[in-house]
């Protein structure tokens, strides 16, 4: 049985939907009902066996069960119970509030597989109220423009979507045509986007005003050309450093992340204190030495067919 | 503070040069005095900090962050300031944020020893854009895409004054320019500095591409491959400037003791080779007088430098600039005549029957200190800046040579993520590479994305920052000069090397030798 393989197996155990997590062709799968929605859309015909946020099986003597990771719509921790040890594998979490999914919650664990994408001390990512703000302030300077905000389409787009409404944004937002499919699944699992419409296809003039959300990969083609002199907006955790909102071209960067940042990475492993740390995706090395400063038992998992750094 | 951070980022991630000035503008008109005044100074490099180094910044982050934490996290970031603003554990709110003047105020009235303390001080007030502007403003290199001459265009833009009237008094300023700024405001008339000796700004000229012009509307003179000098004097004060407006007097004490007009001149500054009486020597041997604030007498008589002249700017305390260039030079000549020959002498006009007849002296012109030829319109008033279409610059082909990367480092800013600083090297007699330079430009993006490939695909050890890469990849690298240096192991130094093409192609074993450079010294 594997977790999140990234090749087809006989017998898989997927966290959450993002693709890199939850690949097809496998022969059975087990995840949330919701990760499961989402990869039969993303996939088609996809089949699996739906375990609920907190309910597990047994497989071969060893009980596993899903557990709320805060990341995206059913988005899960692993819990894997041998002979009294517990392994709990985070897959990608927050532990912010997110309006789209349910939060994250503690798992006690003797053994703890950590995500790490931001595990370097300059990410602390802001309240989102501030990112959401600064978008709005944008799009009140820019009334003859639109915004285009770049966001991945499971997850990020419905939460910048369902943020904008917190903050009482209640016009249409548009949005780009790979989206709607997700949005509307989202819609369907109770979580309420207000009123979308498709970007694609409108005159410019319609678009005066408007914030567009699109994938980051829309960004810079020839789709992008056709808004209303856009501002171009990206909504991701790496915006929190100058230089990489520069190298993509970013004039507003927004630091919102469906990843835990620095803090939430350190203070989880304090909350939990396992007895060993696994350290995966991301920076394996800061969070590793963070561990060694802190007496904490952790190594480096090194994922087959990851580069060292950058990506994402 | 809060302002200037907002300002700082906006020209960040602001891409058109034209909004650039709108948002430095706007923030001119309604940031009151003195701050505006310090801001505008951090962003035409004007500032200056002395108790600040950023050392300071490098110790600050060492007494508070793990080493190996802080360079793990500086690597990725690619900018130390940015790093330490990041990683500062937040604890702003309110508004304690400082202003720019106090901020200035508090530094500059501090120790070198006692700086750390009062910019930990001020880190706690900020929140991290604010932090990150503080450390810019501070250490100066605010790195935001504005030159000086964009920062005075904003000023221009903002008050509604010509930007060439910001220029021609600037330099005789100091931040936070307060008159500068009532002056813009029509509270007051122009500040006149004309009983000081200060910097003009250079007139420049355009590379020639492949075009070529008439000598009867054209006059050509070598290009010499020293530093240009603006030598300003009052008859009382003689100060001397570089292209960029910095007083470098002090660095050349012996060609301000021996001026003896009065007025502005522009030359190029340069080391005679044979001692007095010889020639020029190469760019190598002035670069033993570069950079040095105080000159012993020794450096003086080893190293002796002298003055050649190209223009005149004021004659006296006439203005000579809305000239054109052949009364400038009739002007220039008589100048000269009285000045110290040993100090000061005319730069030549080329004799060439036509452009062709001046192509062929070029090319057969191997003198160390020619770098080209300029060409300059006969009729051309001086005018400050790069003016299209009235002086050119023809400089000599470029020599090249093949070698093999060695070694790579990540960049700084923009290329933060890439292996973009490449050092490369060339072989021994017994086969051995040797370094004998370090490149960073030349590529385009996509060759440099494939380098970057290149080299995490082919690293053989990692030290810190540097890789060293697997001895197999050729780069042409193309060079102005190349001379001894006892600095290099290889024994040699080139003089603005950069990378010119990749030689996929070609074998490693086929690079140039280092005695094939050295049969290339001037």
């Amino acid at each position: 049985m594997w977790i999140d393989p990234s090749r087809p197996v006989p017998r898989a155990l997927v966290t959450h939907g993002h693709a890199d997590h939850a690949r097809s062709g496998h022969g059975a799968v087990w995840a949330t009902p919701e990760t499961l929605a989402i990869m039969a859309l993303r996939y088609g015909t996809e089949m699996g066996t739906p375990v609920p946020y907190g309910e597990g099986f047994e497989h071969g003597g060893v009980k596993i069960s899903f557990h709320p990771a805060g990341h995206v719509l059913g988005s899960a921790q692993i819990l894997l119970e041998h002979a009294g040890e517990r392994v709990v594998v985070t897959g990608d979490y927050k532990r912010r509030f997110d309006p789209t999914c349910t939060p994250f919650e503690p798992v006690a664990c003797d053994v703890l597989i950590t995500e790490a994408t931001f595990g370097l001390p300059v990410f602390t990512h802001p309240p989102i109220e501030d990112e959401i703000a600064k978008l709005l302030a944008a799009r009140e300077a820019n009334v003859d423009g639109c915004i285009v905000v770049g966001a991945y389409a499971l997850g990020k787009a419905q939460r910048v979507i369902a943020e904008l409404r917190r903050a009482g944004y209640d016009a249409p937002i548009y949005i780009h045509g790979a989206m709607q499919k997700m949005c509307d699944l989202y819609a369907a699992h109770n979580v309420p986007l207000g009123e979308l419409i498709m970007a694609t296809g409108l005159a410019k003039s319609e678009l005066k005003g408007a914030i567009v959300i699109a994938p980051p990969s829309a960004m810079n083609d020839r789709w992008a050309q056709r808004l209303p002199e856009p501002i171009t907006a990206m909504a991701s955790g790496w915006m929190r450093v100058r230089q990489r909102a520069r190298q993509r071209n970013v004039e507003l960067p927004l630091v919102i992340s469906d990843h835990a940042d620095w803090n939430e990475l350190t203070d989880t492993l304090l909350e939990l204190r396992p007895s060993e740390t696994w350290i995966t995706h991301g920076r394996t090395d800061a969070l590793g030495r963070w561990c060694e400063l802190h007496q904490l038992k952790a190594r480096a998992l090194d994922l087959i067919g990851r580069e060292d750094e950058d990506e994402g | 503070m809060q302002a200037f951070a907002a300002l700082i980022d906006g020209l960040i991630y602001t891409r058109s040069r034209d909004l650039k000035i709108r948002l430095i503008a706007d923030y001119l008109r309604i940031t009151p005095d003195p701050d505006r005044g310090w801001a505008l100074a951090a962003l035409a490099g004007t500032l200056n900090i002395a108790t600040v180094k950023s050392a300071a910044i490098r110790a600050m982050a060492e007494e508070r962050f793990d080493p190996m934490l802080f360079r793990m996290s500086r690597d990725y970031v690619g900018d130390t300031a940015e790093t330490v603003a990041l990683m500062w554990p937040d604890k702003s709110g309110g508004d304690a944020a400082p202003t720019v003047s106090e901020v200035i105020d508090l530094l500059n009235s501090t120790s070198r020893a006692r700086a750390p303390a009062v910019l930990a001080e001020l880190m706690d007030r900020l929140d991290a854009n604010g932090r990150y502007a503080l450390l810019k403003l501070a250490t100066g290199g605010m790195r935001v895409g504005i030159s000086a001459r964009l920062a005075k265009t904003a000023f221009g833009q903002a008050f509604g004054v010509s930007v060439d009237d910001v220029e021609e008094v600037w330099h005789a300023l100091r931040p936070p320019y307060t008159e500068l700024f009532a002056w813009g405001e029509g509270r007051t008339e122009r500040p006149d500095p004309a009983d000081s000796a200060f910097f003009r700004p250079f007139m420049l000229a355009h590379p020639l591409e492949d075009g070529s012009v008439h000598l009867d509307e054209f006059v050509a003179e070598w290009k010499w491959d020293g530093i240009r000098i603006q030598i300003a004097s009052t008859g009382g004060e003689t100060r001397l400037f570089s292209r960029g407006g910095d007083e470098v007097t002090g660095s050349f004490p012996e060609i301000a003791a021996a001026f003896n007009g009065v007025g502005v001149v522009d030359g190029e500054l340069l080391v005679r080779g044979d001692v007095q009486g010889g020639e020029a020597a190469s760019f190598n041997a002035l670069q033993q007088r570069l950079g040095r604030k105080n000159v012993t007498a020794a450096m003086q008589a080893e190293y002796p430098v002298f003055v050649r002249l190209y223009d005149i700017l004021f004659d006296g305390a006439e203005d000579v600039r809305g000239q054109p260039w052949t009364a400038r030079r009739d002007r220039l000549e008589r100048f000269t005549a009285n000045l110290n020959p040993a100090r000061f002498d005319l730069s030549a006009v080329i004799a060439a029957r036509d452009f062709e007849h001046l192509a062929e002296i070029r090319a057969a012109a191997r003198e160390a200190a020619i770098e080209g030829v300029m060409l300059k319109r006969r009729d051309s008033l001086y005018l400050a800046g790069r003016k299209v279409g009235l002086w050119y610059k023809w400089k000599r082909e470029p020599l090249v040579a093949d070698c093999v990367m060695m070694y790579a480092q990540r960049g700084s800013g923009k290329r933060s993520s890439y292996y973009s600083d490449y050092t490369f090297g060339c072989w021994t007699e017994d086969g051995n590479l040797l370094p004998v330079g370090k490149a960073y430009s030349g590529f385009s993006d996509d060759e440099l994305k494939w380098l970057d490939r290149f080299v995490r695909n082919n690293t053989v050890a990692r030290f810190g920052p540097v890789r060293e890469v697997e001895k197999s990849l050729v780069l042409e690298v193309a060079f102005d000069a190349v001379h001894e240096s006892k600095r290099h192991k290889s024994g040699v130094a080139m003089r603005f090397p950069r990378i010119s093409r990749l030689r996929r192609d070609k074998p490693a074993e086929e690079a140039d030798t280092i005695s094939a450079l050295r049969a290339m010294f001037d």
